[in-house]
């Protein structure tokens, strides 16, 4: 036994160079602490990836970067709020393509739904504001926001419903629809050509101010959005059969789902949230509106999602964390009179690591054994032993 | 109205070009099974890479050399392309990460990169003691441009088919190759079988992870010159932030209208380029432009649908595009 | 033959490996074994016993933990399918490694890197003149997706000769295969094997074992058991080998009582949306306390006929009628949803073949699994999922299955839990008809037989049981009536008492039994799978004519 065991050794050592020198098995599953672990090191390593990035441009103190970042986030009231609005908008929107991507429909059209529920509710403002009271200008406007969201998002799934069409380059086409109509809504309304319609035009239908904060209301309904959703996702009926369209449309069929009925009524959903979030950005943030007023966080909150496996409450984390990330290096940008677009750098390698991580924690690496004989051997044994 | 008519045909095929670049490297993407939405971000790391490097060239030397100024800032543009899609390889084919995620990302971190770049590489250069006040990059842009010699000579003929730079040509050279190689050779049918069915292309000992990362690199370096021809040939070396807009997404709806035919790629670019520059002819109020703006998605749109509802065996994606493949799946 | 057994040389060795997945499963625990040239091996085993995965070892699809591979008495290692072709070792996969959209000849080629120009007709002539050395029917330039599956199991057979293997495996070749088809395969690998060639037959199916192998290896729970002589074993030696213990094969059929008509079945024609008429005037009844057992050709319909009765799919014509033994009415399930069905009062209960991918969710605990036919009850619009639980730990208790608890996503069971957990769900809804299409495929014996025993419970209990099955053995012991299915047409229902394996195989091919009517006469209506399958069936006539030349 020793000697066949002994020999193997041997041979297996010879044959090191043409073994593949680690391979890589699937895991079946990680203690809570392990993958809580593998994300901050990710974070971290891309903090630092960012920061030393940012010393190269810069010729900083890297510590003097970093705290630009808890400044440019933290530093001041005023600063607080604009993070945690920003927070609450990506948030919502993340929350607004849940339920689609639990369905495993790629909506990548939150930009256009979210844009074309902006211009809805900028239209009103702009058309019917001032003839009527806000009492009945606001809900107007949330009404043809949600009407305008459902329309951006239920086409797509009308058709990917019907006739299998692809929703990804569907939706994706749509945001550009959108934008074309805001552009036109631009020239229209705003006659000097400038490429955005004001809050000098958009007058009436503001939000009201809870507490004195600008920023309050936006932030408490996106709070009540969460467990909404949390809740309609984990304990409605309607949510495990989105459920179970997304994991196997043939066992939905199976037991009796309309699969079409409940595409369309999930985008429906997915749909009238984004109009929400768009008429909260409008009404209740920008009081205005231009082509690029979502700027790409219809895109980012997909990652969001992605990020906190559809979790809501873990969506809350992973929104600030970009938040965070994109306030911190607007600041460093603008202290080190670098371009804004600095801080799109630093969120895609944050993404990048963050979606590199997912490796570590859905597999597991084995350096090749023959280095580890002895051990390798005990535990066979130890193996053996079980079985009788 | 005739001179009308050939000035819209070279513009359509100059808007075009572009997305012929973007399409056919989404294509050899694609066939390998790869949705590679990271490809807009793609497109402008490959201009601002080409920029970078035409920059730099033209500052470190008083009298530019016309071949220097040709290929430093195409290899610069094919470096960065190729940078850019190894991460997009790695993250999906080493660390089997959703494609989706991974290219939106890839979107991300590029368009943010180009935009970056276009608006720091002053500043940046004046910290390292350069005086430079604008990085106009026409006198690289005239080299790119350069018309084939006898164009001027033919006529109508000559204005439509011979009056452009060379990368206008090297587009659909390079469709065409692509439509060759995948279509008439081994390594063409090693790519579709990766594309169709990795497993069954890793047992018949094709090497799944090399054709992956080998066609997902070619064909990022491909739409990565898309955002240096946009950039040395179609603004004239002028680099504006978002100025190239969405053309990275509309070369990937592209790929669709195509249904993964280079050839057919060609004549959907210059269409789409086309419709991309009609609103610039047809006589509307200025209001009403957007609204032809929009032509090209909502005719991606028209097809995308009509497609789908024939549901033809011949037009269906790569049977496996957007899933990663892992040998030991059990 | 076997005299010279002894003498023959060493083709390849194994010599304890070692294989495991994840830090709990062991799929191949210190193995070793020989295979000679010009031998037939087979290696024996139940479903889970480690089968494919040492021989996936073989081809390069999985890399051993440890031990070492000798070819002709040299150390080799195969770390990818390309080292394995390098060695002349060709794998037949039980689930065919083909490009749908590929030709034969494509596929033949594929990976085959060499220094000759690519040249797609030459290598279709080789294809064709390989084809006709060896007696198979096969066009170089038919695309897989208008293939039989015994053309395609052709092309698998051509691409490992085409690249010149000396050693083949084949895994469960026979799945998939009629009696007949089986016997031609087999007269093809005893040629190859008189031209010198090692062959590795994986299989769990005693009688063929028996037929074909010179040898055979038993690995049982991953490790191996002993090789024998297929001469100077039975039937009997090698089950015990192979279980473990001694186990009595006999299934208990119980004769029929208070038999009446349940489920009617009258004409029903379905066409696909692509024009593929898949069933064509079905006709036949389903009998409370009875078990009727489907036979047939994988695809020829079975699917279609079961998911049609359920509601899940849309009929052309023709009427499906359920005697409601509760009210004595009947009522038409045509073109009804499984939701109408189920609010009509019939209790209709299906295992589908698909288990994790219709019948279960693979990523949703036992739990919510069970929810799937129950959460729709009551007029909340949250979920219940008190009684589903208590349901799932009813099942986890009474059908003895393996879980860590009923927390625990399905996918994570082994596929026979996963099985009991699906046809637990099934059955507890006390159906008066229970479908269930292949519902053993891939368990081992013990769980097989579990399986087995509910299905005659549920008969003996006065449920209509409908057995979709593969395993014509089985079949003739269970079922009481055996209705045989071929292209979508009824081609014979036979008493399972008293019919033959021979007799079911003829039925399985002889889609042109019934007399053709005109319309199926005209070549228009005639679909690519049937023509396809009509030429399986030609040449399969032409090629028992060339066996009995033979012998």
């Amino acid at each position: 036994m020793t000697a066949t065991g002994h020999e193997r050794n041997q041979s297996a050592k010879a044959h090191v160079k043409r073994e593949p020198l680690f391979h890589v098995s699937k895991r079946d599953r990680i203690p809570l602490w392990k993958s809580i672990t593998i994300r901050a090191v990710a974070i971290l390593a891309a903090l630092l990836l960012s920061g030393i990035l940012t010393i190269f441009l810069t010729g900083e103190n890297p510590l003097a970067v970093y705290k630009y970042y808890f400044v440019g986030a933290f530093g001041s009231s005023f600063k607080v709020w604009n993070t945690l609005q920003g927070t609450a908008i990506l948030l919502g929107i993340a929350l607004a393509l849940t339920p689609a991507y639990k369905m495993r429909f790629w909506n990548t059209g939150a930009e256009g739904q979210v844009l074309i529920g902006c211009l809805a509710t900028a239209f009103i403002m702009w058309k019917v504001g001032g003839t009527v009271p806000d009492g009945l200008l606001i809900p107007l406007m949330l009404l043809s926001a949600l009407a305008a969201g459902i329309l951006w998002g239920v086409l797509p799934a009308i058709c990917k419903a019907q006739w299998g069409t692809n929703e990804t380059l569907f939706t994706l086409m749509m945001n550009y629809v959108a934008i074309q109509l805001v552009e036109c809504f631009l020239k229209v309304a705003d006659k000097t050509g400038s490429n955005t319609v004001g809050p000098n035009l958009l007058k009436n239908g503001w939000l009201p101010k809870l507490g004195g904060q600008d920023y309050l209301l936006n932030i408490l309904v996106v709070a009540v959005l969460t467990v909404i959703v949390y809740v309609y996702l984990k304990y409605s009926k309607h949510g495990y059969e989105i459920s179970v369209v997304g994991e196997s449309e043939n066992t939905a069929r199976y037991i009796g789902i309309n699969v079409k009925k409940v595409i369309i009524r999930t985008m429906v959903l997915s749909g009238a949230l984004c109009g929400l979030m768009g008429f909260l950005l409008v009404a209740g943030t920008s009081h205005s509106i231009d082509s690029n007023l979502v700027d790409g966080r219809g895109f980012t909150a997909i990652m969001v999602a992605w990020m906190a496996k559809f979790n809501p409450f873990f969506m809350v984390l992973a929104s600030l964390l970009l938040v965070f990330l994109d306030k911190g290096a607007s600041e460093v940008s603008t202290r080190f009179g670098l371009n804004q677009d600095y801080s799109e750098i630093v969120t895609g390698i944050i993404l990048f690591f963050l979606i590199g991580c997912e490796f570590f924690m859905n597999y597991q690496i084995h350096i090749n054994k023959s280095r580890l004989p002895a051990r390798w051997r005990k535990e066979a044994v130890a193996d053996k032993k079980e079985v009788q | 109205m005739f001179p009308t008519i050939i000035q819209f045909i070279q513009r359509a095929i100059l808007q075009g070009t572009t997305l012929l670049y973007g399409s056919t490297g989404e294509i050899i993407t694609e066939k390998s099974g790869h949705l590679n939405l990271g490809i807009p971000g793609i497109m402008y790391i490959g201009a601002i890479s080409g920029v970078i490097g035409g920059f730099m060239y033209k500052q470190s030397v008083a009298q530019m050399n016309t071949v220097l100024a040709l290929l430093i800032p195409l290899f610069s543009c094919l470096l960065g392309s190729l940078l850019a899609s190894l991460i997009y390889c790695f993250l999906t084919v080493t660390l089997h990460a959703n494609q989706n995620v991974t290219g939106l990302a890839l979107t991300t971190f590029g368009v943010g990169l180009g935009n970056f770049f276009g608006g720091s590489l002053i500043k940046l250069s004046q910290n390292m003691g350069s005086t430079a006040t604008s990085i106009a990059l026409t006198p690289i842009a005239k080299v790119y441009k350069t018309k084939l010699p006898f164009a001027d000579k033919l006529g109508w003929f000559g204005d439509i088919f011979l009056s452009y730079g060379f990368m206008v040509y090297l587009a659909v050279i390079l469709a065409v190759v692509a439509a060759l190689v995948l279509n008439k050779t081994r390594v063409g049918l090693h790519l579709r079988a990766v594309g169709e069915n990795p497993a069954t292309a890793d047992a018949a000992g094709v090497p799944v992870a090399r054709y992956r990362y080998l066609a997902t690199c070619i064909g990022g370096m491909v739409a990565g010159m898309g955002g240096l021809y946009y950039i040395m040939d179609y603004t004239n070396g002028i680099w504006s932030n978002n100025g190239f807009g969405d053309r990275g997404w509309l070369a990937i709806a592209l790929v669709i209208f195509a249904i993964w035919r280079p050839l057919r790629g060609i004549l959907g670019s210059y269409l789409f380029g086309a419709l991309y520059i009609l609103f610039l002819y047809v006589p509307v109020s200025m209001d009403k432009q957007p609204l032809l703006q929009m032509l090209p998605y909502v005719v991606t749109i028209v097809v995308l649908i009509f497609t789908s509802i024939r549901s033809k065996k011949e037009s269906q994606p790569p049977a496996g595009l957007g899933l990663n493949y892992y040998r030991e799946e059990r | 033959m076997n005299e010279t057994v002894s003498e023959k040389k060493v083709a390849l060795e194994l010599r304890h490996i070692t294989k495991r997945f994840g830090s709990e499963v062991i799929a191949n625990r210190d193995v070793s074994l020989q295979v000679l040239h010009g031998e037939i091996l087979a290696i024996l085993g139940e479903n889970g016993s480690g089968k494919t995965t040492l021989m996936n070892m073989i081809a390069g699809i999985y890399f051993p933990d440890e031990g070492e591979i000798f070819v002709d008495g040299e150390k080799v290692t195969i770390a990818s399918p390309a080292d394995a072709f390098r060695y002349r070792i060709g794998m037949i996969h039980q689930h065919f490694k083909l490009v749908d959209v590929f030709t034969s000849t494509e596929n033949i080629v594929l990976g085959i890197r060499d220094d000759q120009r690519f040249n797609l007709k030459e290598a279709a002539a080789r294809v064709a003149e390989i084809s006709a050395r060896y007696g198979f029917e096969l066009d170089p330039n038919k695309k897989i997706y208008n293939m039989s599956v015994s053309e395609k199991q052709t092309v698998e057979i051509v691409k490992v000769l085409y690249r010149g293997a000396d050693i083949l495996i084949l895994d469960e070749p026979t799945a998939v295969l009629t009696p007949q088809e089986t016997e031609k395969l087999f007269a093809v690998l005893r040629r190859m094997r008189d031209d010198g060639k090692s062959i590795i037959i994986i299989t769990h199916k005693m009688h063929e074992v028996l037929s074909i192998s010179d040898r055979v290896a038993i690995l049982r729970r991953g490790e191996y058991v002993d090789t024998v002589v297929t001469k100077d074993t039975d039937e009997t030696a090698l089950t015990e080998m192979m279980v473990g213990h001694k186990i009595s094969l006999n299934i208990e059929r119980s004769d029929p009582v208070n038999v009446c008509d349940r489920l009617t079945v009258k004409d029903i024609r379905m066409t696909t949306r692509e024009g593929v008429e898949v069933l064509k005037d079905i006709n036949f009844v389903a009998r409370a306390g009875e078990i009727l057992g489907i036979a047939g050709i994988a695809g020829s319909g079975q699917r279609e006929l079961l998911e049609s009765i359920a509601g899940l799919r849309h009929l052309d014509s023709g009427e499906i009628l359920y005697d409601n033994p509760k009210t004595g009415e009947t009522v038409n399930l045509c073109d009804r949803t499984p939701i109408q069905i189920r609010d009509m009062g019939v209790r209709l209960s299906f295992v589908p073949e698909d288990r994790l991918g219709m019948g279960l969710v693979g990523n949703m605990d036992i739990t919510d699994n069970m929810m799937l036919r129950s959460y729709r009850k009551g007029h909340s619009m949250f979920l219940n999922r008190k009684s589903p639980k208590e349901l799932a730990e009813h099942i986890i208790e009474s059908l003895e299955v393996v879980t860590p608890s009923v927390s625990t996503p399905v996918r994570r069971l082994s596929g026979g839990n996963v099985q009991k957990v699906l046809v637990g769900r099934e059955i507890s809804s006390t159906p008066a008809v229970l479908m269930a299409a292949y519902p053993v495929r891939g368990l081992d014996i013990n769980s097989s037989y579990t399986i087995y025993n509910l299905l005659n419970q549920q008969k003996k209990n006065g449920v209509a049981v409908i057995f979709v099955g593969e395993d014509l053995d089985v079949l003739l012991e269970l079922c009481d009536r055996i209705m045989v299915i071929g292209s979508g047409k009824i081609t014979g229902v036979v008493d399972a008492r008293c019919a033959t394996k021979e007799q079911l195989g003829l039925l399985m091919t002889s889609d042109t039994a019934h007399k053709p009517t005109a319309e199926e006469e005209s070549a228009s209506t005639r679909t690519e799978e049937e023509k396809s399958i009509v030429t399986a069936t030609e040449a399969g006539k032409g090629e028992q004519q060339h066996d009995s030349n033979r012998t």
